[in-house]
This record gives structure tokens, C-alpha cells and sequence, in this order.
């Protein structure tokens, strides 16, 4: 039942409509959200990298205050950065709910819509999780909102790619993208691990313990850190008296070292997709454009995060890290949708080959060829 | 009469020295043994109250010592000895203030059940962030001059510590205790646990920064004096 919908569908898009989905604002509009959300991960990161997510104690007001008539003068310390987070988050809240309305209204696709409204929910969401993290006083709650955040960019960034223009033209018939099938498979296999990557990452930040491993390339001047209840007990001992830092856990550093071999997993995906891509679709200035980004944004997140801890988490650093991990899952995300989408057109699949007008399964299936 | 009275008298001061025979204390003394490693100067430019407060600057006092060596702020405490014994929870409350944007005092003790008072005396905002693990965590926010909430912890824990996260640099540390027998050193290092049974006891002495030492003791009738606490810092 759901398909024939989608099938009518296809068929009045494809006929009457064309690049008439295209409308700019609105596009323009989920870039800008987007990009608010990225200034919203940033303030959030900045939040946890400061540890000032508890300076306001009450939820959804501060220090018992509406929460948008506190006073700027009451702004002080750790309370400016974790109102500024709360402001910043209606803004996106509010944003979110105008590009849902916007895409009800405007956008035709059915699947569009329905993203607009997750992406609500998802934002509503968001803001409940952060409050009760604060409410609640559960770090776990914390690394759960922080993963959501990224889901949430990425969803925004993708309705971003769905309303340009370059999406609403796209022809897989005039511009063939060559051997999706294994693209796609390096390329979302790639961005799995980068979202793995974000989860360890988000649970390290969050356990508030400072650096488990404070060096960098070896660890504990070793390949693999001491895990063993003996140095475990002298390097808390060295944290503890000397270093300000709250004991650590075998755990912990198990995590930070898997974080580390990830990193080049991830390293060693995203180039390999990106020369395989320029190799056979050299000539597509998206998909070319798209992952030589890609390969720049791994590389920088790389040196962020060796510098993250040469720097003893200097907050500004790991903030950085938490931002530029971001644009990197949005950048192999993107990627990966065009190859998802191109593979689900090619094997005739149209609720995916929708996410793209004229692709060949539409034009075979509607009879449109030529 | 006259003579009445005087009996009187000599049978409650035969009395009350009794009891003060009865019990014993002890008294003894934290040594910090060589130089205290420097302190940290605290940048309070975050909230202009407390900078303002502290016109002349401000730093760390994790190593308060005094001539000899005696170190202030260790928690010395009886650990072991007084299993199966109760006592009463004592009437008065603990105050732990926030002056100045820091806490005072930085190291206290309580009771199981004893009241604490938590009061802002500052023009600014604070958050009273307890870090409790045995006894729930709680963050009250106090924004205004004059505020006090109350807290009553419901297990033993030592230490249990308090943060404000508008101004990462305030910390209290609080040792809970299901009896009465523990003193805050002083600044001459010095501290003296009045009124315990006789019997034999561990000592506990916690410093933040120099962990913990322990030792034995046996307390009689009258003032039992322990050995020093000697806290060691790396060389
Ligand atoms: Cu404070």
C-alpha cells in the first residue's frame, strides 16, 4: 500500500513537477539551520569540555528564572556557557519547527515530510534529554544527548542536500556515477565507524575524568597502555596527588586506546573512498568535492585530537574536536546517501531512487526512457 | 545548710570528674615533612564579584602549614573500634558557607542525621554541587545573598565533596561519620577527639592532597597521644 503511494507519487513529480520542487529559500533555510546546529554542538561541546553543564542546577528554568528573562548581568562563570547553550538550543528548536512547517508546505515529497517531523521530534527530544541530564544528575544521560546531536546535524545536513537544487535536477541517466555498489559500501561502512567513533568519544568527554592516557603517539611510553591493577594504582596515585585529576579506570583507558586505532581505521577508510571515488567519478564535481572535504576534515579532526591531548584537553581544542568529528560524519554521511540512493535506483528499488528525480529505475519504470 | 551545700558540691565535682575520667581523648598532630609544593594562583575573572573580592589575588591553599610543619585541613578521624555502638546525633547544625566565592570551611565533618546548612553570603550566584557516592548527589542552586538550604546525609562517607560549577575553582570536602569523633586540624596541625570510650582504635588522617595515613591507638581514661600524622609530599 505504502509503495503505491510512493509510486503515484513518483509518477506526479516526475511528469508535472520535475525541478519545480526546487525552491531556494527553503533550501537556503536548511543550510542555515544546519549551521546553527553545528554552532549548537559547538556551544554544547564547549559545555562539557569546561564541565560547566551543572552550573545551572534547575531545568527548564535557571536559578529559577524564565528561563529567556535571566538576567545577562547573572551570566557569571560556568552559567554563561551552559545559558548561552540553552538559548542557542530554542533557537534551534525554534528553527527546526519552522523548516518542518516549511517543508509541509512547500516540499511535495511525502518521505521529505515525514523527515521534517523527525527532525522535530528529534529536536524536542534533544532538549528533554538535556534537561533531564541536568535534572537527573546521570553523566549517561549526557553521552546519550551528545550522540543524538550528531544524529540530528546529520539529519538537518541531508535535508540541506535534498532541497538544493543539485538534487532536485540530478540525473543518474545524463551523470552516471560509476561502480556505486562498492562506493557505497566503503563509503557507509566508513561513516558507521565515524559514528562508533563519536559514541567512544562522547563517553570519554562525559566520564569527566580528564585524559586517561596523556601521551600521544605512545601511550604510557608504550604501544599498548598498562592495564594491569599495579600501574592502574601508580597512575592514580601520580593523577590524584599530583595532577588534579580524579582516579582513572582500566576501563577508561581501554577506551581512550581503541578511540586512538580507530582514528587510523577511519583514516585509512575515508582516503581509501576518496581515491577510489576521484578514480571512477572524477568527473562528478559533488561526489569528487565531497570526499577530497572529507579526506581534509579527517585529517584535521586527526591532528585536533593528537593536540587534544598534548594540550591537557585545552577546552577550546576539544571543543574543536567535538565540532570538526561533526562536519566529518556530515561529510561521509552525504556521500554515502548519494551512493545509497544511486545503488537503491540501479537495483529498481523506488522508495530510495525517489531521493532523486529522473533516476533510471523512474525513468524505466514510468516508461520515460529516452 | 551551708554544710549541705558543700556536700553538694564536692559530690557533683566528684561526679563530673568521674564522667571526665570515664572517657578519654586524643590528641596529636599532621606534619607536613619537607617543603609544601607551590600553590596555583586562581583566576577568578569568570564572575567580577568574586575577582572584585579578592582585589589582591588569590591562590590555592592545598598545603596550610605551620611552624614544625604542622599541616591544617587533615580530617583525623576513628575508623575502626566503635563498631555496634550508637550515639546520639548532636542538635546543632554544621554550617557550610560560601564567602568570598569559596567555601568555608574547606574541610569539615559531620554526623549521620545531623542538620548542615548550606548559605550563600555572596552578591553572586552559586550552585552547591554535592558529589556524594554512599548519600545521594544534589545541585541547589543559590542566587541570592542570604540564601540556606538545609541537608541531612544518611550514610557514612568519607570524604564527600562539594563543587560550585559557576566557579570551578570552589571545592568543600565533608567527612560524614555515623559518631562524633573526628577534628579538622588546625593551623598549627594540631587536633584533639574528645570524649571517647576506652579502647582500642584506628586513626584515619585524610588530606586532600596527601591521601590518607592510618594508625593504632589505644585510648585509657584521661589523654592518649598519637604518634604524628607525617604527610610526605613527592620529591
Ligand atoms: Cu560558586
Amino acid at each position: 500500500m505504502a509503495r503505491y503511494k510512493v509510486f503515484v507519487f513518483a509518477e506526479v513529480s516526475n511528469s508535472e513537477m520535475g525541478s519545480a520542487e526546487y525552491h531556494p529559500w527553503l533550501n537556503r533555510f536548511a543550510v542555515f539551520t544546519a549551521g546553527v546546529t553545528l554552532v549548537l554542538i559547538g556551544v554544547g561541546g564547549v559545555v562539557t569540555s569546561k564541565g560547566v553543564g551543572l552550573a545551572v542546577p534547575d531545568w527548564p528554568t535557571t536559578y529559577g528564572y524564565n528561563m529567556f528573562l535571566f538576567p545577562f548581568s547573572k551570566m557569571v562563570g560556568g552559567v554563561f556557557y551552559e545559558h548561552s547553550h540553552r538559548l542557542v538550543a530554542s533557537t534551534v528548536g525554534l528553527l527546526t519547527a519552522v523548516l518542518a512547517g516549511w517543508i509541509a508546505w512547500k516540499d511535495r515529497r511525502p518521505w521529505m515530510r515525514k523527515l521534517g517531523w523527525i527532525a522535530f521530534l528529534a529536536v524536542v527530544l534533544q532538549g528533554v534529554l538535556g534537561g533531564l541530564r541536568v535534572v537527573w544528575l546521570k553523566d549517561e544521560i549526557g553521552i546519550v544527548h551528545a550522540c543524538l546531536a550528531q544524529g540530528f546535524f546529520v539529519l538537518v545536513g541531508a535535508i540541506g542536500l535534498f532541497t538544493t537544487r543539485w538534487w532536485s535536477r540530478f540525473s543518474l541517466r545524463k551523470h552516471p556515477i560509476a561502480g556505486c555498489h562498492a562506493l557505497r559500501r566503503l563509503a557507509l561502512g566508513t561513516t558507521i565507524l565515524i559514528f562508533i567513533q563519536l559514541i567512544l568519544g562522547a563517553s570519554m568527554r562525559h566520564q569527566h575524568t580528564g585524559l586517561s592516557i596523556n601521551d600521544f603517539p605512545l601511550a604510557y611510553g608504550r604501544l599498548i597502555p598498562p592495564m594491569d591493577a599495579v600501574s592502574l594504582a601508580r597512575i592514580n596515585l601520580e593523577r590524584i596527588q599530583w595532577m588534579d585529576l580524579p582516579a582513572t579506570t582500566a576501563f577508561q583507558i581501554a577506551l581512550q586506546f581503541v578511540h586512538r586505532i580507530a582514528a587510523f581505521l577511519i583514516l585509512a577508510g575515508v582516503v581509501w573512498s576518496a581515491r577510489r571515488i576521484c578514480k571512477t567519478n572524477g568527473l562528478n564535481p559533488v561526489l569528487r568535492g565531497l570526499s577530497v572535504i572529507w579526506v581534509g576534515l579527517v585529517a584535521a579532526q586527526i591532528v585536533l585530537g593528537a593536540s587534544t591531548i598534548w594540550t591537557n584537553k585545552a577546552a577550546d581544542i576539544a571543543t574543536a574536536h567535538v565540532v570538526v568529528g561533526s562536519l566529518t560524519l556530515l561529510a561521509g554521511s552525504l556521500l554515502s546517501i548519494i551512493l545509497v540512493c544511486c545503488v537503491a535506483s540501479r537495483e529498481g528499488n523506488p522508495a530510495w531512487a525517489l531521493g532523486i528525480q529522473n533516476s533510471e529505475a523512474e525513468i524505466q519504470k514510468m516508461g520515460m526512457a529516452g | 545548710m551551708k554544710k549541705t551545700g558543700i556536700w553538694i558540691a564536692t559530690g557533683a565535682l566528684l561526679v563530673t570528674s568521674g564522667m571526665a575520667f570515664a572517657q578519654g581523648s586524643i590528641s596529636g598532630k599532621a606534619i607536613l615533612q619537607g617543603a609544601a609544593p607551590a600553590e596555583k594562583a586562581i583566576k577568578m575573572d569568570a564572575d567580577p564579584y568574586c575577582a572584585k573580592t579578592h582585589a589582591t589575588g588569590v591562590t590555592t591553599k592545598h598545603y596550610i602549614v605551620g611552624p614544625g610543619g604542622g599541616l591544617a585541613n587533615v580530617f583525623v578521624y576513628v575508623k575502626d573500634g566503635l563498631a555496634g555502638k550508637t550515639f546520639p546525633v548532636p542538635k546543632e547544625a554544621k554550617l557550610l558557607d560560601q564567602q568570598n566565592c569559596l567555601y568555608v570551611p574547606y574541610v569539615m565533618g559531620i554526623q549521620v542525621g545531623q542538620l548542615l546548612q548550606i548559605q550563600n553570603d555572596d552578591s553572586t550566584l552559586h550552585n552547591v554541587h554535592c558529589m556524594a557516592k554512599n548519600n545521594p548527589e544534589f545541585n541547589l542552586g543559590q542566587p541570592v545573598k542570604g540564601m540556606k538550604s538545609e541537608k541531612v546525609f544518611t550514610k557514612p562517607e568519607v570524604m564527600v565533596q562539594f563543587k560550585c560549577d559557576v566557579h570551578p575553582w570552589m571545592f568543600a570536602y565533608v567527612g560524614v561519620l555515623d559518631h562524633p569523633f573526628y577534628a579538622v586540624t588546625k593551623e598549627d596541625g594540631s587536633f584533639t577527639i574528645t570524649g571517647l570510650p576506652p579502647g582500642e582504635y584506628t586513626l584515619e588522617a585524610w588530606h586532600h592532597k596527601g591521601g590518607t595515613l592510618t594508625q593504632k591507638i589505644k585510648v585509657e581514661a584521661g589523654e592518649a597521644k598519637a604518634p604524628d600524622f607525617i604527610f610526605k609530599p613527592k620529591t
